[in-house]
């Protein structure tokens, strides 16, 4: 059905149903990645790196092997020794392989150096304490324009991918250039060039839910894995390859799990859980605590960027310029192509450049968080956009909406842009009475637009009829945040089914096809989209039983509110047949109905947001303080829209963090010094303020609602949007995040100082 | 190291265990007695997943001892609803869509019932201070502070 003829012509779509899962939820009955218990279980525990960076001389297990209650150590020994190093993201498994158990070398405060499995959690502990480990340690960096200089110790010898230019430093391991027009011919006509400089921390995901797992595998190479993770097949895919493995021989079922950001879409510990398992022939349970969490699972890059943009007196951009160093750990794979994909994307420009660098340091291999990389472009390129409204004296909306990128658009990173929703959300914007409302002393407003690409991917989703007529869903992407109620209405939708009627699950990796990671917030358009298809694929079962019911052809049969019903002029009369009533008669009448769909859906629709926020500096303190805050975005079509505000609020929540306070901090000695939630804050619920939410609906023409990604574009405005409005509370521009206070009263009195 | 014979209540049954003297409340509550409602977020008391009450008082069961709930009474997650009817609170957080991931939920739900018992008219301000312990990394607190105030106004208007 064409998307014009389905606008307003949903039943269920739209809605806002109790999730499945919520009784579970709220009782403490859902089981989560620590929740599992198997017989003859033991407890695992990981000896860490102290060290940023240092040779592994030795390592004796001898008297930690005779200890009490100890059954198995694992070191980097017991994994496959086929797996080679390669340049660039080739070496990939060999990367995660190096990751998860290091080699020669630890790289990093907190990699895993080897691991034991013992009778109780505190045998595991004790154990780990008997491990003697000779390292002798070499000389580290930990800051990513430091690791691009001559004299930065070499991580690694020939990571660098194909693509970087020669002449740069080997902690370079990727390079990304992009763009078109002539930049400088497009500086020379602007009225104003601003050019400045930026620096953001690496943050944590932070996800509630420390990793965790339990593993068994046998002699007979034939495992079982529990484990909480945003994509379980890749799981079952990374550990075959580590362990040597046949892929479909391991058997990996999702937990519930208790947030991911995309710190949950990597591969840490499942592995070792697994060759411990199949060393002590016991099941083994894996748990990380938070210190390990913060030292060994992925932050995101920390940068460095260069950002020059040049405008006339009107508002017009002439030209734009980006260069975009991410620090992503001791590994390649930092998102700087992505980084610098994003941050000119809103813009319509006819002169755009921009450069990535991927820089390895001795930190933890960065991890995806929460569309990588967009959030601290966005806070350049709309850090020096607002400042060349102040100086220009233009409306930062009204100069957004004259530059906004629109379909049609030749966007900054290469494609045309089919109908995108930017335009919409900033007129939202405008028209919110956010933007208008007066401010207190001392208070400053910022916006900001944000861009992300969202993501289709690999997906199968398969759907089973029962015989009362009710309905048996399984996708196989995990539920990271209600994603079960929106493919119940989906379905609903599709079947005419009450969506109570349907029982969503999170299939395991031996009962459907590949499913790809929860990412790229694409499980409500991609597992959404062939939840939509499966469920016509029985519908078109439905209608045929029908059809052979009544002795008319299959075409002459449609479906309608949950009946097949006669269609057309030669079709007869007959009543409508309830789904039940074929259901009921399923086993006569040619067999089990159901419906399934596997493609890779390729039509994930690009979505942008504006974010306004008021904030509110205290001089004295320096403490910033986020008294208002409004999300615009364009969700294309909100299947459930409470669960779409909550991605929203989520985002901007994650994003004031970022902004304000939360920050990787390492010493001299290449440690990292605050790996706890105490000294490592987050927001909590007296720093924030409630979180107003506007949903667009520019409907996205490659799913068959119309929906858009929603998760992570809410993270990527709140940064620079943040920035913006400090910066206008305070009277000086802040470069530097997180905009904790002592950042902020060092500008103070830098300002006062100069003036 | 020997083990230490500890007799306790939860959740209004009497249970009793052994345990090293070095575990957590909450370690015993996940792994003895098979209460795994209670989460451990941090194990240092800054994330409130482990919310339980002791004696009604609300504490982080990963800051308690487990030999300290000798002759104490502890009152978790799974305590909260009585039977099959929920409690208002769980109800609400449902219906509001409180919870993303759910992770954080069993804390807070602990944490809010306890702010409801001592506090039935709690301004935002107070709930939100009263759960600055309970780390929620999903939601932005937005709908978990509305489902904790409205709850209270439907509490007051049924009491």
């Amino acid at each position: 059905m064409a998307l014009d003829d389905q606008k307003g012509g949903f039943k269920f779509i739209g809605t806002r149903p109790n999730r499945p899962d919520g009784l579970d939820k709220v009782t403490g009955r859902a089981r989560f990645g620590a929740d599992a218990h198997a017989s003859g279980m033991l407890h695992a525990a990981i000896l860490r790196s102290p060290h940023a960076h240092a040779r592994i001389k030795k390592i004796d297990t001898s008297r930690a092997e005779a200890a009490k209650g100890v059954k198995a150590i694992v070191t980097r020994a017991d994994f496959t020794q086929s797996l080679q190093p390669a340049p660039g993201m080739k070496g990939e498994n060999w990367n995660i392989l190096e990751n998860v158990m290091a080699g020669d070398t630890a790289l990093y405060d907190g990699h895993a150096v080897a691991a034991v499995a013992a009778t109780s959690a505190l045998a595991a502990k004790d154990a780990l304490k008997l491990i003697e480990v000779e390292y002798e340690p070499l000389p580290h960096v930990t800051d990513v324009d430091k690791a691009m200089q001559a004299d930065a110790p070499v991580i690694r010898e020939g990571v660098a991918a194909g693509t970087v230019p020669k002449g740069l430093h080997p902690n370079v391991a990727g390079y990304h250039e992009s763009g078109h027009g002539d930049v400088e011919a497009g500086f020379a006509e602007a009225d104003l060039v601003v050019e400045d400089h930026f620096v953001t921390e690496a943050t944590h995901q932070g996800y509630i839910e420390p990793h965790a797992c339990l593993a068994q595998l046998g002699a007979d190479g034939k495992g079982e894995l529990w484990c909480c993770t945003q994509g379980h097949w890749n799981v079952q895919k990374v550990c075959a390859a580590l362990l040597d493995l046949e892929t479909s021989q391991l058997r990996v079922t999702a937990s519930e799990i208790g947030g991911g950001f995309g710190g949950k879409t990597a591969v840490f510990i499942e592995p070792v859980a697994l060759a411990l398992s199949r060393k002590a022939n016991r099941p083994v349970k894996l748990v990380m605590s938070r210190a390990e969490v913060f030292r060994a699972t992925g932050p995101t890059s920390s940068t460095s960027m260069d950002v020059k943009i040049g405008m006339k007196k009107d508002g017009t951009i002439t030209a734009a310029q980006g260069v975009f160093r991410l620090q992503g750990g001791a590994f390649p794979g930092a998102p700087a192509d992505m980084t610098a994909m994003c941050a000119f994307a809103p813009y319509a420009l006819k002169n755009v450049h921009q450069i990535g660098y991927d820089v390895m340091t001795n930190r933890p291999k960065q991890a995806a968080y929460r569309a990588p990389g967009s959030p601290m472009a966005a806070f350049g390129v709309e850090s020096v956009i607002d400042e060349l409204c102040n100086q220009l004296g233009l409306d930062p909306l009204d100069t957004r909406l004259k530059n906004a990128s629109h379909e049609g658009t030749k966007a900054s990173y290469g494609p045309k842009f089919q109908r995108i929703g930017l335009v919409e959300t900033l007129e939202a914007a405008k028209a919110h009475p956010h933007y208008t409302a007066p401010l207190k002393p001392g208070q400053g407003r910022g916006i900001s637009c944000g861009f992300w690409f969202n993501h289709g991917g690999e997906t199968a989703v398969s759907l089973a009829l029962s015989e009362d007529g009710t309905v048996q869903l399984a996708v196989g992407t995990p539920d990271i945040g209600g994603s079960r109620a929106s493919m119940a209405l989906m379905a609903a939708e599709v079947l005419g089914v009450p969506y109570d009627n349907i029982r969503v699950i999170i299939a395991d990796t031996a009962s459907l096809g590949y499913n790809e990671i929860s990412h790229g917030s694409r499980v409500t358009y991609a597992s959404g989209l062939a939840t939509i298809k499966a469920a016509e694929d029985a519908v078109k079962k439905l209608c045929a039983r029908a059809a052979a019911k009544w002795g008319i052809p299959e075409d002459a049969v449609k479906w309608e509110d949950g009946c097949a019903v006669p269609s057309g002029p030669n079709a007869g009369e007959f009543p409508p047949m309830p789904i039940a009533e074929i259901t009921r008669k399923m086993g006569a009448t040619g067999g089990p109905i159901c419906g399934h769909f596997e493609a890779t859906p390729e039509g994930a629709g690009v979505s942008f947001a504006t974010h306004i926020v008021d904030s509110e500096v205290d001089p004295e303190t320096g403490k910033t303080s986020v008294v208002r805050y409004t999300v615009v975005q364009d969700a294309g079509k909100a299947i459930h829209p409470t669960y779409v505000e909550g991605q929203f609020q989520g985002g901007a929540a994650q994003g004031i963090g970022w902004a304000l306070n939360e920050e990787y901090i390492y010493g001299e000695d290449g440690r990292l010094q605050n790996p706890l939630f105490l000294d490592y804050r987050i927001p909590v619920a007296s720093d924030l303020p409630m979180i107003d939410t506007v949903i667009v609906e520019v409907p996205n023409p490659g799913h068959p609602y119309g929906v858009r990604g929603v998760g992570e574009t809410s993270i990527c405005p709140p940064l620079a949007a943040i920035a913006n409005a400090v910066s206008a509370a305070a009277g000086v521009r802040m470069r530097q995040l997180p905009m904790s206070p002592p950042r902020i009263l060092e500008a103070l009195e830098k300002q006062a100082g100069d003036g | 190291m020997s083990m230490i014979h500890v007799n306790t209540k939860v959740n209004g049954d009497e249970a009793e265990f052994l345990c090293d003297p070095r575990e957590t409340l909450l370690d015993v509550l996940r792994d003895q007695l098979n209460l795994t409602g209670s989460k451990e977020g941090c194990g240092t008391g800054d994330c409130g997943a482990c919310s339980v009450t002791l004696d009604g008082r609300l504490v982080c069961s990963c800051l308690v001892l487990a030999v300290e709930a000798e002759g104490h009474e502890i009152g978790t997650v799974e305590g909260i609803a009585e039977g099959e009817t929920l409690h208002p609170l769980q109800q609400k957080f449902i219906e509001y869509a409180a919870l993303q991931c759910g992770i954080c939920t069993p804390g807070i739900l602990v944490a809010a019932k306890s702010l409801l018992e001592k506090n039935p008219d709690p301004t935002e301000s107070e709930v939100r201070y009263w759960l600055a312990g309970n780390l929620c990394r999903c939601t932005g607190y937005d709908k978990i502070i509305r489902a904790v105030m409205d709850t209270a106004k439907d509490m007051r208007e049924a009491s």
